[in-house]
Parts: structure tokens; sequence; C-alpha cells
């Protein structure tokens, strides 16, 4: 399957032509960012990503390593030295199809991947106490070039998706996104007839609804979907599996295999006094009201609380990407609450950074334990709990502990709640006979991602219960390669 | 995509439209909703299913133009379109042979009571209807309910048709009378509040059908949050019908109010 192998003679002439030393003398690119002054005030996109000539300069960092431990950490397994060569030797549209090859959405990962935590934090260069090579804006520069130049031509695509009639096998995809998008690519790839069920009236899911176009374009992923769509997947809106359909229609319609990655649909509460407060809401419905349904642009209907004084409640990425939000939409005081302290935050490291360029407060180790409100219900303020960092717990981080007595109040008119997302009920309480763990996810297993339903396999936070954009698009790949082993084999 | 066959106004405001939803029409059970769209930018809204034609491939849904977004849907005509509709969502009905059923629906309430009445009718119930609202002309369905249920009582605050007071006199007359086994009340939740008040007074077991500010519809965004026996939970996955006795109504009602 590789295209751009490691032995190919350009790429040893690429590795001859400067010395390491050479290539570790260059210091990391930066990425050009709108400025914070300039971009509360819009939701144009902060990472303006980096120029070609910046790009080839990056890539010449890489020093292609004989055992690429990068490519270890990348959940996907992507050839990342393969395509970063590729735009070394200004081979763009190239190393998109090194790209294109094993991730549907290079595009969305090269934004949204915590590359600091996977690809990047294996790079050679940490061993020689140096900046990783900048893998995630090299894979988002390579995929954007591609995108741009509208070449959109499937390199290294098997033999049979150019087959006009491919295996001609019906496979059903439950939910659209990431992990149902990398699925339904893959088998639509490898000849299938791929139809993705959608329950919101957009395509994309979590990239649409939940991941803010300051972070992520929504333009950036219709263009993925129109590159699926190219590939003969069908994707139909408004369609709620369990509900519209049931397991047994789908198997009626003559879908032979069904990946569900319906997503962790159901936001947590704390379950604190004043939680049902008007103006205290989970981060789901904030940035859905947003994203999805526009509320606060001009023309459109949804509504949306606006605060003066905003709280999120948590530390990770979707609470960085709803404090930031609050900002663009007029809070002056816009606040994280998180129980622990920096060092745990589960969100990304640049997104911290632009929270506080984009004048976030941090109130760390803090946590509510009421919200009081008017006498029209209308939150007014929450009273927090000082927090002390005690004994690691199960995750290894350290456990917060309240301080007896060291209760503050502070003034606040809109609380978004963004403490995690249980997986949405809807397909296990629908589908007879699929094992389902207690916490409600969907049992598999781990290297096939089938469930204890032989048609059905599912991957994502419906399996995980809350985790990243490219783990799900993982088990999208998994489910995909074994559900087409069993399909040709039964075939 | 769903196209509108047919459009007939109950009054000014309460508008009964026939959309094309085949699959709906085909899975929806009483009890059970759908979100509506209208127009690209157009907001979510949740509606009750009032009745379906699984021959046909339609479902009839009333709706009443209270704000911008349901004037936009009233306004439409035989022919247009409703941007999107999904569903059945939520959670069906409850039915089955209890005895005696008290249907009590006030406004446009009663557009999703109907198919309530009918089930319990098929279940072998006697089902005694009260139909509420301010005036005559408010007064919908009741030609609709009327094959269904053994008794019709009608409620106006007016007396302009039927008996003048409140739907709570309609189901007090009958609880005094007779015995009942279940009382249904859908309507505005400050009507179902008092119903719910008055039958917890009787000791009468009452269902509620709530009808939240929702977005998705589907468990993902917790604005149809409300407190049932002390616990939150979705009206649109965990409901929308619940035990009224058990509902906190007041947080309820002041959650319908947080975008006025």
């Amino acid at each position: 399957m590789t295209i751009s192998p490691r032995e190919a003679a350009w790429r040893e002439d690429l590795r001859k032509a400067h010395s390491a030393k050479e290539r570790a003398a260059i210091p990391r690119v930066k990425m050009p960012e709108l400025d914070p002054a300039y971009r509360i005030t819009c939701n144009e996109e902060v990472n303006q990503g980096i120029s070609a000539e910046q790009a080839v300069l990056e890539a010449t960092r890489c020093m292609d390593c004989p055992n690429p431990t990068c490519v270890t950490g990348c959940p996907v397994g992507i050839n990342i030295p393969g395509f970063i060569k590729e735009i070394e030797r200004g081979e763009f549209l190239e190393a998109a199809a090194v790209l294109k090859e094993t991730s549907a959405l290079p595009a969305v990962c090269g934004r949204v991947c915590p590359q600091e935590k996977q690809c990047e934090s294996k790079c050679i260069y940490h061993k020689m106490k140096k900046e990783p090579v900048a893998i995630g804006y090299l894979e988002r520069f390579a995929a954007d070039t591609a995108r741009l130049s509208s070449q959109t031509t499937i390199v290294g695509t098997p033999a049979r998706a150019n087959d006009a009639s491919g295996t001609g096998i019906k496979v059903a995809v439950v939910g659209s996104g990431p992990a149902g998008l990398s699925f339904a690519g893959d088998m639509a790839k490898r000849g299938y007839k791929v139809t993705v069920f959608e329950a919101l009236h957009e395509i994309g899911g979590v990239l649409k609804y939940g991941i803010p176009e300051f972070r992520l374009p929504n333009s950036i992923v219709d263009e993925e979907i129109d590159a699926l769509r190219d590939l003969g997947v069908e994707f139909v809106k408004d369609c709620v599996v369990g509900k519209t359909l049931s397991y047994d229609q789908l198997l009626e319609m003559g879908f032979k295999g069904i990946f569900v990655a319906s997503g962790a649909g159901l936001p947590r509460f704390m379950n604190i006094p004043g939680e049902n407060l008007i103006g205290v809401m989970s981060s789901n419905e904030y940035l859905t009201r947003i994203n999805l349904m526009g509320a606060g642009r001009p023309g459109w209907d949804t509504p949306v609380l606006r605060g003066k004084h905003v709280a999120i409640i948590g530390g990770g990425n979707t609470a960085m990407d709803s404090v930031r939000t609050a900002r663009r939409m007029g809070a002056e005081r816009a606040m994280i609450v998180y129980r622990r302290s920096e060092a745990e935050m589960p969100a990304r490291v640049e997104e911290i950074k632009h929270a506080k360029e984009e004048g976030v407060e941090f109130l760390n180790l803090y946590n509510p334990v009421e919200y009081l409100g008017d006498e029209k219900g209308r939150v007014t303020a929450m009273r927090l709990q000082r927090m002390e960092l005690g004994e690691p717990d199960a995750s290894g981080r350290r456990s917060p502990v309240p301080v007896e007595g060291a209760i503050e109040e502070v003034p606040v008119d809109l609380v978004i709640v963004s403490v995690g997302v249980s997986p949405n009920p809807l397909i296990p309480n629908t589908f007879a006979g699929l094992d389902v763990s207690r916490r409600g996810t969907i049992v598999v297993d781990e290297a096939t991602m089938q469930s204890s339903l032989p048609e059905l396999y599912a991957g994502g936070d419906i399996v995980r219960g809350g985790a990243t954009v490219i783990l799900a698009m993982g088990d999208g790949r998994r489910a995909a390669a074994a559900m087409d082993e069993k399909l040709s084999v039964s075939d | 995509m769903n196209k509108i066959l047919s459009k007939e106004h109950f009054s000014q405001n309460v508008v009964k439209f026939v959309v094309e939803a085949p699959m709906i029409a085909k899975s929806r059970r009483p009890g059970h909703f759908v979100i509506v769209r209208c127009g690209e930018h157009g907001e979510r809204i949740p509606l009750t299913i009032t009745d379906a034609d699984v021959d046909k491939g339609t479902i009839t849904l009333v709706i009443q133009a209270v704000g911008e977004s349901t004037k936009k849907m009233c306004a439409l005509e035989p022919g247009e379109y409703f941007t999107d509709v999904v569903g059945p969502l939520g959670q069906a009905t409850h039915i089955e042979k209890v005895g005696t059923v008290v249907c009590c629906g006030g406004g446009v309430g009663v557009a999703p009571l109907l198919p309530i009445v009918k089930a319990m009718k098929e279940a072998g119930n006697r089902v005694i209807t009260v139909l509420a609202a301010r005036t005559k002309d408010l007064i919908i369905l009741e030609s609709e309910v009327r094959p269904y249920s053994d008794e019709v009582i009608i409620m106006t605050d007016d007396g302009s048709y039927g008996k003048k007071g409140l739907v709570t006199n309609g189901v007090e007359e009958v609880i005094l009378r007779e015995k009942v086994d279940l009382v249904v009340t859908i309507g505005p939740a400050i009507m179902m509040k008092f119903v719910s008040l008055l039958t917890k007074k009787y000791e009468v077991p009452t269902m509620c059908s709530l009808n939240t500010i929702m977005v998705d519809g589907t468990g993902m965004c917790g604005a149809c949050r409300v407190t049932v026996d002390g616990k939150t939970k979705f009206v649109c996955i965990d409901g929308p019908e619940f035990d009224a006795h058990k509902v906190d109504f007041d947080e309820m009602l002041m959650r319908l109010r947080s975008y006025n």
C-alpha cells in the first residue's frame, strides 16, 4: 500500500541533502495567528496556516528516521515521514495523497488533533532537548494545499474502488462524526455501498455542532464530506437510527453490516443546587445553539443567552471551546472554573494558551457547590469551594480535595457546565441483544470493534465514552478493516 | 424536506398540517414527537405527532403560532415544504386497560392528546375526554375525539360553549361522580400543574406530556431538563410523559421563560 516509501531513490537523495546537524539547527516554525484583540470580535479561524516556504523548511527539520517513532504515536498510523518528505521536495499534493491513504479527514486532524500528546510527543527531537517537528501544522498545510488546488484524486486507493461496480455490498453507518466519516471513507474505497444516517440536519456530528468555527471552519468539514460523496458515500440526514429506522429495518433494507458511531450525546451535570436555574446549561447546548443553529448571527432564528460574567465549569477542550466562544459572544468576564490545577487540565496546551491570550480567567482549584438565582429564576452567582491537590487518583492525576470552610461567592449571569458526556442511550436502548457496559457504552472486541450483534460494529465515543477525534477515526478504520474481512469472506 | 399536503385552520393561530414523512409515519406510536425546522436558518421546534397514516406515508401536526418560528410554520401552504422533520422521538405512551381514563387537554394540547384518546379507547378503557379553551372558537378536534370517547365534556372560560369553567372543573366533576383510574393531561404547563394538584388531592394517578424547550431532541443538549421526583430528567429521551404528581411544574414554568 505504501506510497512514498523510505527506500525510494528521491528520499535517499533527500536525506543526503542536509546533515542531521543542519536539520536540527532550524528553529521550529511558529503558527501565524490572528491578533487576540481582533479575533475575539469575530469567528475567523485563529490559526492562519503556514506558508509553502515555512512548510518546506519545517519539513527539512524532519530527520526521516529509520524507525520513525512519531508513527507509533498516531492512532491511525499515518505514514508521517512519508508525507513530510513529500513536502520537503515540494510535492505537496503527493503529501496529501499519503495522508489520505490512512486518514479520511486530514484537514480536520491537522487542526484539532492533540499532536503534542500523540505523534509530536514521540519525535526524536525530544531526546535532543529540542522542539518536535510541527507534524500537525505540516499535516494541515498538505491537506489545505490539496483542498485549495481542488485536486481531490485519491491516490493509492485499492483497486476495487476503481471498479465501478465495487463489491456492491451495502453497509450502514449511524452518525456522521469523525468515527462514522472515517469508516465510510475506508469502506467506500474498498468498494462498498455506504449510507451514513445522521440524526441532525447537518452532516459532520461533533465537528459541526461542537468544535467552533474559529478552531475548525465548517467549510473545511464540508469539503471533506464532499470528498466522501465523490467516493460514492450517501448521506441521509434527519434520520435517528433506533427511532426513525429500527435495527431490523436496516437489515431488511439489505445492509449487511452496520457501524454505530452515535457519539457521546448525553451531557453530564453535577447535581448541585441551582443547576436548573435559567442561565445554567451544558456546553453541548451552548455550542450547538451557536455552532449548529447560528444563534447570535443576524438572520438566524435560534436564541442564545449572552452573559456578561460567564463561568465555564471544566478544564477540557470543550470547556476551552465554550469559554472562547463566550468571549466572542461579548462576555466581559469569561472564567474557567476547574477543580484541579492547570498541570492536570485535559485541554490541549494550544487551547489553554489561546484562551489566556483572549483574556480568559482561570479559577483553578475551585469547584462549584451551588448556584444562586433571582426571583425570576435567573442565575446570579455561584458558590465555589476552594480545593487543594491530594494523593493521585485512578487517573494518575492528583485528586482535588476541598479546603474546609473555604467557600467564595462569584457573580455570574451565565454558567456553562462542561464536565463531560455520557454515551447516547438511544441505540443501546433500542437494539435488542446488544451488549452494553454499566457506563452505557457499547461493548466491542477491541481489535475488530465488533459488538455482541454479529452485523453490528461500533466505535468512537459510543464505545469510549468521551475521547478525541483521532481516536474515533482510528476506531472507524479498524472497524472497516474487520467488517471488510468478514463480509468479503462470507461474500 | 417534507412536503405539506394539506392545511386546515382550527382558529386564527392554530393550524393543522398533513405532512409527507413515510418513515416517521411507520415508526411512530402515540406520545411520540418530532422536531421540525422551517428555513435553512430556522429553529428546531418540538411538536407532538397528532396522527399518522402509514399507507399514505403522512403525519399530522397541529401548530400554534406563538413565536417567530411557529408563525413562519403556520404561514406555509400546501405544496410547500418543512425544511426538516425528524423523529419519532421520545418514549411512546404506555397504553393499557386500566378502567376509566379521563383525558383532558387545553388549547392546542388537545392535538397531542388525540392519539392517546384513540389508543386508550382501543385498549378497552372507558374514556372521558375533557376539552378546554378560553372561548368556543379555540376548542379544537372535538369531532375527532368524539368517536373514541364515551363522553366529551367541553369547558370554556367564558361559557361560550359547553360549560363555563376551567379544565379542572370538568375533571373534578367526573372524579366526584365516578371512580377514575387514570388522568392524562396535556396542555399549557400551568394547566397541567393545576390538574396535577387536583388529582393529587383525590389520589388519582395522573400522566402529563411535557413540551419544554429543546434543541436537538435526542438527549444531546439538556435544554429540556425537568425535575421529576427530585431527579433531573430529560424530556426528550426520558419523556415526554411523566407521572404528573412528581413533576416540579414551578421549575418547568420558570425554565420555559428562559428566552422571554
